[in-house]
């Protein structure tokens, strides 16, 4: 199954800058259907970002992160060539989880 | 003796402790690369997201209220087309930075994200974010267990919560 998280990051030698987009639904529970019933929530609560076995950078959503989340940031370090891993954990419990390498 | 009234007591603590550890065994197996998630000892704050209001979300966040400062600078548009999906970021020339929150003030849940830097991550991100309608967005940033806010209002056309 293709991943739901597309990552790229790039190093600029010194920086590692990251770049996730990522297909959920994001449903915030507020929304009604076609038929007027509520979409029940349903969005990732916490995503994470590790290189060299650390923590880079941990997001913790709501409901009012935007449908196919976007999210940037940049630590220091981090070699070309080197791998990044993404999670995410959603709030009925499902689950994602990639790789990718800093270019 | 247990009373009836114990009994479900007890059990609610059970089933709750029970679901507590299916998720983060769960959380184990699925993302077996990615130990973090499970060995961070901060968890997701669910009661900060559930609050109404930005002041109560950051309380229950934070535990107290951010002074206003121009070391943070929040980058949201004026006017926002479509509510559902409103840019917004954030840099910081404070160091020692440990999370950053985003706040939506009038949105149902005021909350909307909250990130932790640990030390060496840049203290700068980039969302998209909804917006229920016209109103104040606030960034708070944490930095030397300090806390430091801006705030901006944005324009909202189409609300992105209401469908």
């Amino acid at each position: 199954m293709a991943s739901t998280i597309r990552v790229r990051a790039t190093s600029n030698g010194d920086i590692t800058e990251v770049q996730a987009l990522i297909q959920h639904p994001m449903d915030s529970g507020f929304v009604k259907d076609a038929k007027g019933e509520i979409i029940p929530p349903h969005f990732i609560q916490r995503l994470t970002f590790e290189y060299d076995g650390k923590p880079v950078f941990i997001a913790d959503w709501g409901t009012a992160v935007s449908k196919d989340p976007y999210v940037k940031f940049s630590f220091k370090g981090g070699k070309k060539g080197d791998e990044i891993k993404i999670g995410w954990i959603d709030n009925k419990g499902a689950t994602d989880a990639t790789s990718a390498k800093i270019q | 003796m247990l009373s009836r009234n114990d009994f479900s007591a007890t059990r609610r603590v059970i089933l709750k402790g029970a679901g507590a550890v299916a998720l983060i065994g769960l959380g184990n197996t699925a993302l077996g690369g990615l130990p973090a998630l499970a060995a961070a000892n901060d968890k997701y704050p669910e009661d900060a997201f559930k609050q109404k209001s930005d002041a109560d979300a950051i309380k229950a966040l934070f535990g107290r209220a951010p002074e206003a400062s121009d070391q943070v600078k929040l980058d949201a548009p004026e006017i926002a087309e479509n509510g559902g999906v409103v840019p917004i970021s954030v840099t910081t020339t404070l160091t020692e930075v440990t999370s950053i929150a985003f706040l939506v003030s009038e949105n149902p849940n005021a909350l909307a994200a909250s990130y932790q830097i640990p030390a060496g991550t840049v203290p700068a991100v980039a969302n998209r974010l909804k917006m229920a309608k016209t109103t104040n967005v606030i960034v708070v940033v944490e930095a030397g267990g300090k806390l430091y806010s801006a705030t901006k209002e944005v324009k909202v056309t189409v609300g992105g919560c209401g469908g």
